[in-house]
């Protein structure tokens, strides 16, 4: 049985006896789907984020710190990307994370791993992906965020760059593992608790937003509106979504289900994921702060080797799906 | 007693420090809460998620914001907890 069953009744409910609207037409149409998907995009958030949260408190930065300085290159990027899903990322956190991790003794291509993984597999992308997308376009968004990221701290680490990091960066070095304090059960539940109310804080104008414009698209605009532009045998396209996530990051959250809309009217699938790939991973708010810590050259590398992988990525998935 | 709290200028930061100003008044601790804003200063304390309070240089609470009964908490049990450190001291001596 579908778990949302409940929601698309509660949706059904509201749309056609609350406020009367007759079934069948495109105002119903958009209306139930507008409350059937914030309702399950909100339940999904405040859950996942919670569950996320209590893991969380037993691997904060510190301790996944502590974990990376000892394994060797290829494990240690393997886990600087697993690990990276777990962790919240804002631009403001990237400079303590760059020079706590660099200062440890953590390779620097272990350290871009976690630079790569960490925004762009994130819990509020997941849930809106699982939410509106299914379980397997998630799963793929997963399994492909971590290879671009395992491989980009691989090609970073074996590039030997450690020229371009700022020289200050090195001239320190600290002790990484400090003691870190004692939770009690309660206080997991509690911090995951303030954490979740705090995202949800954050996000849900954009979810409404987001869900809102798709709602419209999804009633109104006719099915393949788009795919003369940007079907899979465009090859334009999925290099030009990446252009466009660029500068998209602060608003990842309204910008999924609005994408989701936006295939249902002929964008493909890889050409999607490409895009929201560019919108999490590549920031141009984190490429202005990580300048205090690098030279702008190695930043262009950076960004260009998850460029290259999500736009490799893109057309695979418009290849075969 | 050292107290600083440590955090890049976000506004959790702010509050936390806000907050650790007003558990030492209302403990009655004749100290100044220390502000720490300098990135690397924070990291060589080994610490890299914001906000945190460190007492005597050990951090203490990290990552978190909480409620000013838990730091007024922190708080007085380090200042029991180093009499007994000093005992202990004095005995190993």
């Amino acid at each position: 049985m579908n778990i949302f069953y409940p929601i698309q009744l509660l949706a059904d409910w509201l749309t056609y006896t609350v406020f009367n609207i007759e079934s069948e037409t495109l105002l119903a149409n958009a209306v139930n789907f507008f409350i059937f998907d914030t309702i399950k995009v909100l339940v999904l958030l405040s859950v996942i984020i919670f569950v996320v949260s209590i893991i969380r408190s037993y691997l904060p930065p510190e301790k996944i710190r502590a974990i990376l300085s000892h394994k060797n290159k290829y494990v240690g990027n393997i886990l600087a990307s697993l690990l990276g899903i777990i962790t919240p990322f804002c631009s403001c956190s990237a400079i303590p994370l760059f020079l706590g991790f660099i200062q440890a003794g953590v390779p620097l291509g272990t350290t871009f791993s976690f630079l790569v993984a960490s925004p762009m597999i994130n819990e509020v992308a997941l849930v809106l992906l699982l939410g509106l997308f299914g379980w397997k376009i998630a799963l793929m968004y997963i399994v492909s965020g971590l290879i671009i990221s395992i491989f980009s701290g691989i090609i970073i680490g074996k590039m030997k760059v450690e020229s371009l990091v700022e020289s200050f960066v090195y001239q320190s070095t600290i002790k990484g593992n400090i003691d870190l304090p004692k939770m009690s059960q309660k206080e997991r539940i509690i911090y995951a608790r303030d954490y979740t109310l705090d995202i949800l804080d954050k996000v849900w104008i954009y979810v409404l937003f987001g869900i809102g414009v798709g709602a419209w698209i999804h009633g109104y605009v006719p099915a393949d509106f788009l795919a003369q532009y940007a079907s899979a045998d465009k090859w334009y396209a999925v290099p030009l979504a990446v252009l466009i996530g660029i500068p998209l990051y602060s608003n990842a959250t309204g910008i999924i289900p609005l994408v989701s809309a936006l295939t249902e009217k002929g964008v493909s699938i890889g050409t999607t994921l490409a895009f929201m790939m560019s919108v999490t991973a590549l920031s141009l708010p984190e490429f202005m702060i990580l300048k205090k810590v690098m030279k702008i050259k190695l930043i262009l590398i950076f960004a260009g080797i998850v460029g290259i992988g999500i736009i490799f990525t893109g057309y695979l998935f418009n290849m075969f799906l | 007693m050292k107290i600083q709290v440590l955090g890049s200028g976000c506004k959790k930061c702010k509050e936390l420090y806000e907050r650790t100003q007003k558990a030492v008044e209302s403990i009655g601790l004749d100290t100044q809460v220390e502000y720490i804003t300098d990135v690397q200063k924070i990291v060589e304390m080994g610490v890299m998620s914001s906000p945190a309070l460190a007492i005597d240089g050990k951090p203490i609470i990290v990552g978190t914001l909480p409620e000013i009964e838990k730091i007024k908490q922190v708080i007085s049990d380090h200042i029991s907890g180093s009499d007994t450190k000093i005992d202990g001291k004095k005995c190993s001596c």
